[in-house]
């Protein structure tokens, strides 16, 4: 078996100064294999971001690290900042949810194409226009020559999504993480989104962090899911066992708060209660506090994720673990 | 997209185009600039000089030859005046341009490195921006440059003057262009943009090169503007002191000075300088004022 492409083990991230940090991440495992998609699911405020900044080295400061993080068999949690900013849109590049302002407002959308390839691949800039012209060709703009030289604000919503994918395809990258890439686009044009980043995986042979708070969207993009409440994992699986057959307690209820087409609901069922403050995160399970079947046992210690199926994992006392 | 792609410097163009105290301001420097640069040629024409004097034809009144009249030393005041003006309007632009460079960069080293940088930068500003000025420039302009390893020849020239001024005027003149620009790289280091070109593995240079500066660069357009008319009057204040523009080569500060003893007998010689100095101060706080409504996004689109 060969090593997977990112392989976090004990992932913990501390933000604040020492001392009077707060675990965002509190012990995350997961792995990917390349060329595949992990779907990162989860409230606001559970860590899902985090992750993906953990990922890229773009933790904001100060924080603190610990556990591991292996991209290709390197350790990026303690990799120099300059040897990680190299892998950075060469190796992993990253799209963000406002296509609006993660561009820059005064630089033509070609041009900002065109950097990745002459920071990256030392190319020439006459080269390299005419390589972003392709790239915006690739990503489904049409009249892409014309469109290069426009400015941000003159493109949709859509469109300046499609110009951050092409950017973040430029140099080829073996992991594309995606936070939450179609949350600010309106339907339709989030399925053409959907659907072009899945053409470009499959051609590319790109593996994909797929986060969002939307299980619907994510069970059509991910081979397999991690659940996440509130910097942990509470359940972690192939992406079919973890829809049909959800194992915790919360990913059940966010299941079951997907509004169904074929039945009409007068109100939409909800989770109770909010996630809880990291600060103060409660000594057993955090999600105790919202669970419908949470017991005394419950606030005693964090619940282990444990196997329930093959590959498929939940943490919660509830949950009988696979013999 | 039927209309053609529109960069922000264009719509700003228009803003600027419909603002007429600004282009007047602009008119009006531009062709004050152009009159300096003639004065040899009108010098030529009219068989006068600003810089020989003429012991013979002291205080003319204005007549075909002498537009202006002449000074105390029989030297065409018209002439006089293009000749300072030459040196008051580029010292203007080039401290002006110079405090904004220095500014600039700490400025945005500050705000974009943080931390101890932006204490240790920001603490020097404030500093900078504590000392007393004038008394500051006086101390800095009795400077013996030959001390400084500068030679005997460059010292006596008129340009040690000019660049004395220039580098003093700069020295302390930094400190609001580079709050300006500190201010908006912490605001721009927050926007995605940023944290997007870092995502794409742009180093902190390119980062500050091609992502914030760009857009924290209207403000200090705006603020160079404004401060070339106070270099303008420091430059008055320092030559009228007797430490700036040294004769023969004049200017319009060092122009006051001479007049100063004259007001009585002449005072159209105190007049004129006085009088070109508040004019292209004023039209640089015009042009100023409407760069800044221009740059402004708030303001009606074009």
């Amino acid at each position: 078996m060969t090593a997977p492409l990112l392989h976090a083990a004990d992932l913990k991230v501390t933000l604040g100064p020492p001392g009077a940090g707060v675990a965002v991440i509190a012990g995350l495992d997961f792995s990917l294999e390349a060329g595949r998609t992990l779907g990162v699911v989860g409230e606001s405020g559970c860590g899902k971001s985090m992750t993906a900044l953990a990922i890229m080295g773009l933790l904001p400061r100060p924080h603190a690290v610990g556990g591991a993080l292996r991209f290709n068999g390197t350790d990026v949690l303690t990799l120099p900042a300059e040897g990680h900013r190299r892998l950075r849109g060469a190796q992993m590049a990253m799209i963000f949810q406002e296509p609006m302002t993660a561009l820059n407002p005064v630089v033509t959308v070609g041009r900002q194409i065109a950097e990745m390839l002459e920071v990256h691949r030392a190319t020439p800039p006459d080269q390299a226009a005419r390589q972003a012209v392709a790239l915006l060709e690739r990503v489904g703009i049409a009249d892409a020559g014309r469109r290069a030289t426009a400015f941000p604000h003159q493109l949709s919503g859509g469109m300046r999504q499609r110009v951050m994918i092409a950017m973040a395809i430029a140099c080829k990258p073996a992991l594309l993480i995606a936070d939450e890439p179609t949350t600010a686009l309106d339907v339709s044009v989030q399925a053409q989104i959907l659907d072009l980043l899945l053409e470009l995986q499959r051609d590319e042979g790109m593996a994909m962090v797929f986060i969002s708070h939307n299980l619907g969207v994510v069970s059509e993009m991910a081979d397999d899911i991690l659940v996440m409440y509130s910097g942990r994992a509470v359940e972690y699986g192939p992406a079919q066992a973890v829809l049909r057959a959800p194992r915790h307690p919360y990913t059940a209820g966010l299941i079951a708060t997907l509004p169904d087409i074929g039945r009409r609901q007068a109100v939409l069922p909800v989770i109770p209660g909010n996630v809880v403050n990291p600060r103060r995160r409660p000594a057993g399970c955090a999600f105790a506090g919202r669970c419908a079947q949470a017991g005394a046992d419950c606030a005693a210690a964090v619940p282990m994720l444990t196997p329930v199926a093959a590959g498929h994992a939940a943490a919660c006392l509830r949950v009988r673990p696979a013999a | 997209m039927s209309e053609a792609a529109v960069s922000v410097w264009q719509l700003r163009w228009r803003r600027l185009r419909r603002d007429w105290p600004a282009l007047a301001g602009a008119g009006v420097l531009v062709a004050l600039y152009l009159a300096c640069r003639a004065a040899p040629w009108l010098e030529d024409w009219l068989g006068v000089s600003g810089v020989e004097t003429d012991l013979l034809s002291r205080f003319e009144p204005a007549d075909g030859q002498h537009w202006l009249g002449s000074d105390e030393a029989g030297r065409d005041e018209l002439c006089r005046l293009l000749r300072g003006g030459q040196v008051s309007l580029s010292i203007g632009f080039m401290a002006a341009l110079g405090s904004s460079l220095v500014g600039t960069v700490i400025g945005a080293c500050a705000g974009y490195f943080r931390g101890k940088v932006d204490m240790v930068l920001m603490r020097f500003t404030d500093f900078v921006l504590a000392l007393p000025g004038l008394p500051v420039l006086i101390i800095l302009a009795a400077i013996d440059l030959t001390k400084l390893g500068f030679s005997q020849d460059f010292v006596r020239s008129g340009d040690a003057g000019y660049w004395r001024i220039v580098a003093i005027v700069t020295l302390l003149g930094w400190t609001t262009v580079a709050r300006l620009v500190r201010a908006a790289t912490l605001a721009l280091a927050e926007r995605e943009f940023v944290l997007a070109a870092r995502a794409q593995g742009a180093s902190a240079w390119r980062v500050l090169w091609v992502h914030v500066l760009p857009n924290a660069i209207s403000p200090v357009i705006v603020a160079t503007t404004l401060r070339m008319g106070g270099v303008l009057l420091t430059e008055s204040a320092l030559s009228f002191l007797g430490v700036g523009i040294q004769p023969p080569a004049t200017s319009w500060g060092s122009m006051l000075t001479n007049a100063q003893e004259l007001i009585a007998t002449a005072p159209l010689l105190a007049i004129y300088p006085g009088a070109l100095v508040l004019v292209s101060v004023i039209a640089i706080n015009f042009f100023g004022d409407g760069l800044q409504s221009a740059f402004d996004p708030r303001s009606d689109p074009g």
